[in-house]
């Protein structure tokens, strides 16, 4: 490495804080800029508004602006994840002095006519005259006043919906990047003490103190002169799409929390390892690290201080145990994704062999709103021991399903009645299954179960990095356990023997169990591999592969008991059916034995053969 | 000073060095982990989860969670016995049950494994044959790789990567379809695999083994016209003790000699007379490049196979620098099939020669170019490992161990302590330099300077020194195991690219870690301990031979004033040299 002279290094802090300039000055400039609007329409064009026609919606709204001649009133913003991703496309509209508007289920027709029956009218009339809608567009509207929405608690994915995430000035004029500006005045010791304060706990499921792990990367000494953090952005859980909204929803908070912890740690680079499924968090992330590289985010000397960082993007290829922090550090390095054993843990010897901390996506986006409003404004929402909030992907048979931010320790019940607004059938709830397949399920008895880590731990289930499937009376539990099991042995890596094998044969077992070919002794196998796996497997997906089999088996044992006396019964008629059978075979022998007796000399035959 | 801490293993206080294993730390208050993956040569893989133990409650692997300061740990209670039990019976539902058919059978480490824990029933379903398992690969004729077999334990795969760097083997595919072959599911003999067979003596079941030749020479030995000849190397008589009891390193050549009579054989050689002739080409082929200038230098030697596969597939711009003398057993073969058959008057058609090697690779080499055809016929008919012979033994009822010693037959018999130590790292760079210092100077090595001590030894995996021979410095490096090989390669190609001057003269290689002691078809179980052990078993052979220097042994005199001429002359060139050439990495 070229080592700078003294004079170098004074030019590029000069260059520094001209940046650091810069860049507030682009914040003031975009909210001098809004204010020329009267009004904005933000439409979600995350993955599944995306995927229901978003783009031709947002399209249909810009040319209808365009021929009404409002585009130089009506701001169109094109937003990450409103979050009723079950309702899309979705599109809000907000008009200054009224309030904010949401429309479901948006095609390019409706968008027309909200433009011309919406919001003409609206700008026109001003806003005292109150707003007549005709009863098409009333049927479109979502009321903001759900339970869905004013029942959230917003961190995470406060900026989701309510901003243009490719707009960088708009991040800054929302407060971004000033959190770290205020660590860069502080000593890493203090930024640690904030997070410590917080009580901020890994988001990627096992809920291990943040702080903790960036202490013990702190402490470890560099090496080579390097040190790393990592975004773990390879969310991979069946049913799961919080990762991959909140980087599409704008990668620079995810960024701006990294380089916090990279402060706080003396890591001196970083790597976002995103999974290639996710083209619009990928595009959000290269969009966010080449903004940052030109403006001086990253880069040496940042914003006049003696901090440097640079990070990077790659991509992870789809295997759901690169997930695991350890298989995760041997792709990022070129290698076949396999984990290998802790300890050394990542933050003694991690990527490269280097010190290297691993911070789940949702994790690194809860630093800086942390920095910015403090750790006690941070620690006041969730429980004693799980802070903060959680995003979760609520899905499954719930009425509401989509993207969700609750407090910590809000309870089942909230969560699919309230929140999801029951379930999609009406029928009665039966389940919900936490931590993908990693977890378990939360049957209805335990409705009042406040959602945190020890909770569902206690229940035999996790965290995991928050997929949350709710399930009805006809869905059958030990299919449900079949599926998750049948997914993480498609997904072993294939190193270890209890998982490889132990995952295999367990899947035989309940499928055997579920085609209604089961015995009490196969029931009893899968628990013995089960403690296995949990014992013996190498790394976190193994060890807790087993958890959705065993969950069931704990809370619905008795579907498991039917099907398996149902297979008793079936046998013992097949037995019976057998026996009969054989009782009628062996008449029939006798019948046959007879036959010498009653046989007659074939009907041509007269005796001619004798006369010759 | 080493660091030590001090931990608790079953209540009992264990002071260790830092960075030692909880496994290790276990080993020293005997408590005896099983393990099934783990191999003392090799970076723990961690794949098979029988080695678990309690550690501050939590139940890790001994074999790579390294001691800590206070450590609590427990390695045996119901909880981890049945734990290790069902991991157990899960890979053995993996594995078929072909225990009484299997090569590996008595020698294979989850069969015994199995019997230790008293593993009376299939637990579980067996699932092999899965659907996608990968047929049986013995297109190399020197390794048999058999999939079902394979328990995924990455020893092969570490020892082909890590310690060779050859990279044939790999991991490919996840979850139960995983297995271990070559990149692309491609044959191995299409791969860059060098037939060392290392993986084959790390293999801890049937999955990885020799090529067996024993059937062969079975019916070549009962074939009544067959004149059957056999040859032992060098590094044999240290290892096959191993298998009837003896420590590791116990000489035992008289008795092989004897045990080999006793199985048929007409004739019994020794390689080590070869490795004498070897030394006389060699070292007049170093003497013309170093002294006369004619040819380039470093010169590297080439008595190792799969060394020379390696180069061959890896370094082909090496080519010049490679000493164009055969290997000893080769050598033995073309004068058996010449020198003797005349002598003995015998139709070499006739002649079988049959060498008894620590390697698998010499399995291909007997075949790999014309050259080893050399006297009209293949020079060498089979090569059989040792633990093929091993095995021969024991069918034949020979009671090895109570066996009268006996002695080699004339004059392919005889050797010299140059010769026998061929079979460890150095050791063929010690012979040679023996012999050059007598061919460059005329006069005899001092007996204390016989033995060459900065190139001898098996820890370090690249030995130099400079020597001073007649005014003039050499500079020589012996290098083995490949992975070590690739870093000298290295060395000189950078020196070659600078324009600079090689950093060497002359250069031995041996492709397996402690050369032929240490060779892919030796005794299983090696470590460094048995590997260290065989070496002395070497040294002591060597230190009580009547000659020590190759052109000492009156038998080779004999050869070049009956038979050779001169070294280098024709006669030899045509019988006792060869050529190599470029291999790509992948064949289709």
């Amino acid at each position: 490495m070229v080592e700078l002279t003294q004079e170098q290094i004074q030019k590029l802090k000069e260059l520094g804080r001209t940046q650091k300039e810069n860049l507030l000055k682009m914040g003031e400039t975009f909210k001098e800029d809004v204010k020329k609007y009267k009004a904005a329409i933000y439409t979600c064009n995350a993955t599944s508004c995306h995927s229901g026609g978003a783009a031709s919606v947002i399209d249909a709204f810009k040319e209808s602006l365009e021929t009404m001649g409002l585009s130089q009133d009506v701001r169109m913003v094109c937003t990450g994840c409103m979050g009723l991703c079950a309702t899309g496309p979705l599109a809000r509209v907000e008009i200054k002095g009224r309030e904010p508007f949401l429309y479901k289920e948006v095609t390019p027709d409706l968008a027309r006519i909200i433009v011309s029956e919406h919001v003409a009218p609206a700008l026109r009339d001003g806003a005292e005259q109150p707003l007549r809608l005709s009863n098409y567009l009333k049927s479109k509207e979502l009321s903001l006043q759900l339970p869905f929405f004013i029942k959230q608690r917003k961190i995470v994915l406060a900026r989701l919906g309510h901003s243009d995430p490719e707009n960088l000035g708009e991040y800054v004029a929302t407060g971004g990047y000033q959190a770290l500006m205020k660590c860069l005045e502080m000593k890493p010791e203090e930024v640690l003490e904030i997070i410590r304060k917080s009580g901020l706990r890994g988001r990627g499921g096992a809920g291990f103190p943040t702080a903790k792990k960036w202490e013990m990367l702190a402490q470890a000494p560099l090496c080579d002169g390097e040190k790393f953090m990592v975004c773990n952005g390879d969310e991979g859980d069946p049913g799961a799409y919080m990762d991959s909204c909140i980087l599409g929803g704008g990668a620079h908070a995810v960024l701006e929390g990294m380089m916090i912890g990279a402060y706080a740690t003396g890591a001196t680079s970083g790597w976002f390892y995103v999974r290639a499924e996710y083209p619009l968090a990928i595009e959000r992330v290269e969009l966010a690290l080449k903004q940052a590289k030109k403006y001086g985010i990253l880069g040496k000397n940042i914003f006049g201080s003696d901090f440097s960082f640079m990070a990077e993007l790659r991509y992870g290829a789809g295997a759901f145990v690169c997930g695991e922090e350890t298989a995760l550090l041997e792709s990022l390095e070129g290698k076949r994704g396999t984990p290998h054993p802790r300890p050394p843990y990542p933050t003694q010897k991690g990527l490269f062999g280097k010190p290297t901390a691993i911070n789940n996506v949702e994790t690194l986006a809860n630093v800086p709103p942390i920095i910015l409003k403090g750790p006690e404004w941070f620690s006041e929402v969730g429980t004693a021991t799980s802070k903060g909030t959680k995003v979760f992907a609520l899905t499954g048979k719930v009425k509401h399903s989509g993207l969700v931010e609750v407090p910590m320790g809000t309870t089942v019940e909230c969560m699919v009645n309230e929140i999801g607004g029951g379930t999609s059938s009406g029928k009665p709830f039966k389940a919900v299954q936490t931590g993908g397949p990693s977890g378990g399920v939360i049957p209805a008895s335990h409705l009042d179960m406040p959602i945190c880590y020890e909770e569902l731990k206690k229940l035999g289930s996790m965290m995991g990095s928050g997929g949350m499937i709710v399930m009805d009376q006809d869905d059958s539990m030990v299919e449900i356990a079949k599926f998750y099991l049948n997914f993480t042995v498609d997904e072993s890596c294939g190193k270890c023997a209890p998982c490889r094998i132990g995952g295999y044969q367990m899947l035989q077992l309940v499928k055997k169990i579920a085609d209604g070919e089961g015995t009490q002794s196969d029931l009893k196998k899968i628990q013995e591999i089960g403690t296995a796996m949990k014992q013996a497997a190498l790394c976190g997906l193994g060890q807790t592969a087993p958890n959705p089999v065993l969950s069931t088996i704990r809370f619905f044992y008795d579907e498991y008991e039917t099907l398996i006396q149902q297979a008793q019964q079936k046998k013992a008629e097949k037995q019976k059916l057998q026996a009969e059978l054989s009782s009628i075979e062996h008449e029939m022998k006798k019948l046959d034995e007879r036959k010498p007796d009653s046989t007659l000399p074939a009907a041509g035959c007269s005796g001619q053969c004798k006369k010759e | 000073m080493e660091e030590m801490i001090t931990l608790t293993i079953d209540s009992k206080e264990v002071k260790v060095p830092k960075g030692t294993s909880v496994l290790d730390a276990a080993k020293m208050i005997q408590v005896d982990i099983p393990t099934l993956c783990y191999h003392p040569d090799l970076h723990p893989s961690a794949a098979c989860g029988i080695c678990i133990v309690k550690i501050n409650g939590r139940m890790l692997r001994s074999c790579c969670t390294p001691a800590e300061e206070g450590m609590e740990v427990i390695t045996r209670d119901p909880d981890i016995i049945e734990a290790r039990r069902t991991v157990l019976k899960l890979t053995l539902s993996k594995h078929p049950n072909e225990c009484l058919t299997c090569q590996k059978n008595e020698m294979c480490e989850l069969q015994s494994l199995a019997g230790k824990f008293g593993i009376r029933a299939n637990a579980f379903d067996n699932i092999t044959p899965t659907p996608f398992e990968m047929p049986k690969d013995a297109s190399t004729k020197c390794i048999v790789l058999d999939p079902r077999k394979c328990i995924l334990c990455g020893r092969c795969v570490e020892v082909c990567q890590h310690i060779q760097n050859v990279w044939a083997l790999s991991i490919l595919d996840r979850s139960v379809k995983t297995h271990i072959a070559p990149a692309g599911d491609s044959r191995l003999a299409d791969s860059p695999c060098i037939k060392c067979g290392q993986c084959t003596a790390h293999c801890p079941t049937g999955a990885l083994v020799e090529y067996d030749d024993s059937e062969r020479v079975w019916s070549m030995l009962q074939e009544k016209d067959n004149y059957c000849v056999v040859q032992i190397a060098p590094a044999v008589r240290v290892s096959m003790g191993e298998a009837f009891g003896y420590a590791p390193g116990t000489v035992t050549t008289g008795k092989i000699y004897a045990a080999l009579r006793k199985m048929g054989f007409k004739a019994v050689f020794d390689t080590n007379f070869g490795a004498d002739v070897t030394i006389m080409e060699e070292g007049s082929e170093f003497v013309e490049r170093f002294v006369k200038g004619d040819g380039v230098l470093p010169m590297i030697t080439s008595c190792c196979p799969a060394w020379v596969d390696f180069m061959e597939k890896f370094y082909p711009d090496m080519i010049p620098h490679f000493s164009t003398c055969k290997s000893p057993h080769a050598i033995v073969g073309a004068l058996t099939k010449t020198y003797y058959a005349e002598k003995i008057g015998v139709d070499p058609a006739k002649i079988k020669v049959i060498s008894i090697m620590p390697c698998t690779a010499k399995k291909f080499e007997i075949l790999r170019s014309k050259e080893m055809f050399a006297s009209g016929f293949q020079d060498v008919d089979v090569s059989l490992t040792t633990r093929e012979i091993c095995r021969m033994i024991k069918q034949a009822g020979i009671d090895f161990v109570n066996l009268q010693e006996e002695r080699a037959d004339s004059p392919l018999g005889e050797y010299t302590g140059a010769g026998t130590v061929f079979g460890f790292t150095g050791g063929v760079m010690e012979a040679a330099l023996r012999t050059v210092h007598y061919l460059v100077t005329g006069e005899e090595m001092k007996p204390e300077n016989l033995e060459i001590k900065p190139i001898l030894g098996v820890d370090k995996g690249i030995k130099e020194m400079t020597m001073n021979l007649a005014g003039k410095e050499v500079r020589i490096c012996v290098a083995h195991g490949t992975g070590n090989v690739e870093k000298v390669m290295q060395h000189l190609q950078e020196a070659k690219e600078k324009g600079e001057e090689p950093p060497y003269h002359f250069i031995e290689v041996m492709a397996c870690d402690g050369g032929c002691i240490g060779g892919g078809g030796q005794p299983l179980g090696v470590t460094d301990e048995i590997r260290k052990a065989r070496m002395a078993g070497l040294m002591s052979d060597d230190e009580f031979s009547e000659f020590r220097c190759s052109h000492q042994n009156p038998s080779i005199k004999q050869l070049y004033d009956e038979f050779l001429g001169k070294p280098l002359g024709e006669k030899s060139h045509h019988l006792l040299h060869t050529s190599y050439q470029p291999i790509p990495l992948y064949k289709r």
